[in-house]
C-alpha cells in the first residue's frame, strides 16, 4: 500500500515529537491505543489561563498513518482553543493524509486523543478548583 | 456450522489441541481435492471451499488469541472491526513504557542484555496473568463475563503486538 506524500512527510519529519510534565496543571495527557493493531499514542497539550492551547507534544507507536495521523494533529491544535480542538473530526484528519480506507482507525485514534486529553485537563481543573 | 461445531469440540477457551489436530487431519483427509478429481465441477468447486474453511477455522481454533476472539464472536460480540479506541490511562502508559523498553533495545543491543531478560519475562507474566482472567471469564458465559473477556482480550492484543517485535528484533541479531 502506498502512503501519501503527506504521510511521508509527516512520518520523515514528525512535529513536536516529545513530552511534557504530566503532573503539570496546564498539562493535558491524552492516551489512547487501537486493540487491532497494537498502535499506542499520548498526546499532550499545554493549555493557558484562557484555555488556548499553547504548545503540543506527541509519540506514538504504530504505523506510519497513526505516526502522521498524530503529528498533523500537533500542529491544527496550536492556538486553537480546547472548545475548538474538540471539533477536529478524524475525517479532517484523513482527508488531510489522503488516508486509504484500511487507515480511517488512524485517524479515529488521533481525534479520540484529543478528546481524552480534553476530558484530562476538565478533570484535573475540576479536581483543582 | 461454526468451527468449534465443525471440530466436534466444546464451545470453549480450554481446548484438547491434540484432540483438534486429529479432527483436522480426519477432515482435510476427507475433503481433499485431490479426492473429488474425477466429480463433478460443482463437487469439485465445493471442495475446494471446504478445504479452505477447514483451514481457517483451523488456525483460528489453533491461536488462543484468535480462539477467544471467535468465541466472543459466537457470542455476538464482534472485536475483529471494532473501530473504536482503546481508553485505559494506566494500562496504555504501562505500555508506552514497555515500547519504549523496546525501542532502546534494539537501538543498542550489546547494552541492554539485562533489559531485555526483563521485559522478556514481563510480557511472559502479564500476558499469563491476562489469559487466566481471560478464561475465567470466558467460563462464566453471562453477558458481564463476555464483556470483561473482551476487555482482557484488547489488552492481550497489545501485549501480543510487543512480542512480536520483540521477537522480530531478537530474529535480526
Amino acid at each position: 500500500m502506498a502512503y501519501s506524500n503527506k504521510v511521508i512527510d509527516h512520518y520523515e519529519n514528525p512535529r513536536n515529537v516529545g513530552s511534557f510534565a504530566k503532573d503539570d496543571p496546564t498539562i493535558a495527557t491524552g492516551m489512547v491505543g487501537a486493540p487491532a493493531c497494537g498502535d499506542v499514542m499520548r498526546l499532550q497539550l499545554k493549555v493557558n489561563e484562557q484555555g488556548v492551547i499553547e504548545d503540543a507534544r506527541f509519540k506514538t507507536y504504530g504505523c506510519g498513518s497513526a505516526i502522521a495521523s498524530s503529528s498533523l494533529v500537533t500542529e491544527w491544535v496550536k492556538g486553537k482553543t480546547l472548545d475548538e480542538a474538540q471539533k477536529i473530526t478524524n475525517t479532517e484528519i484523513a482527508q488531510e493524509l489522503a488516508l486509504p480506507p484500511v487507515k480511517i482507525h488512524c485517524s479515529i485514534l488521533a481525534e479520540d486523543a484529543i478528546k481524552a486529553a480534553i476530558a484530562d485537563y476538565k478533570q484535573k481543573q475540576g479536581a483543582q478548583g | 456450522m461454526n468451527y468449534f461445531e465443525l471440530f466436534q469440540l466444546p464451545q470453549r477457551m480450554e481446548l484438547d489441541a491434540a484432540l483438534l489436530s486429529q479432527h483436522y487431519l480426519q477432515l482435510q483427509r476427507r475433503f481433499h481435492p485431490d479426492n473429488f478429481a474425477n466429480a463433478s465441477e460443482r463437487d469439485r468447486r465445493q471442495s475446494v471451499q471446504q478445504a479452505a474453511l477447514i483451514n481457517d477455522a483451523f488456525q483460528t481454533l489453533k491461536h488462543p488469541l484468535r480462539r477467544a476472539e471467535y468465541l466472543l464472536q459466537c457470542r455476538g460480540i464482534d472485536l475483529k472491526h471494532e473501530q473504536q479506541s482503546f481508553q485505559d490511562p494506566v494500562f496504555l502508559m504501562q505500555q508506552m513504557e514497555l515500547r519504549e523498553q523496546l525501542a532502546e533495545i534494539a537501538t543498542a543491543p550489546e547494552q541492554t542484555q539485562v533489559l531485555q531478560q526483563q521485559l522478556e519475562q514481563e510480557l511472559q507474566q502479564g500476558q499469563q496473568q491476562l489469559h487466566n482472567e481471560l478464561s475465567q471469564a470466558l467460563e462464566q458465559q453471562s453477558e458481564t463475563g463476555n464483556q470483561q473477556a473482551a476487555s482482557l482480550l484488547r489488552k492481550l492484543k497489545f501485549f501480543d503486538k510487543l512480542q512480536q517485535e520483540l521477537e522480530f528484533i531478537e530474529q535480526q541479531r
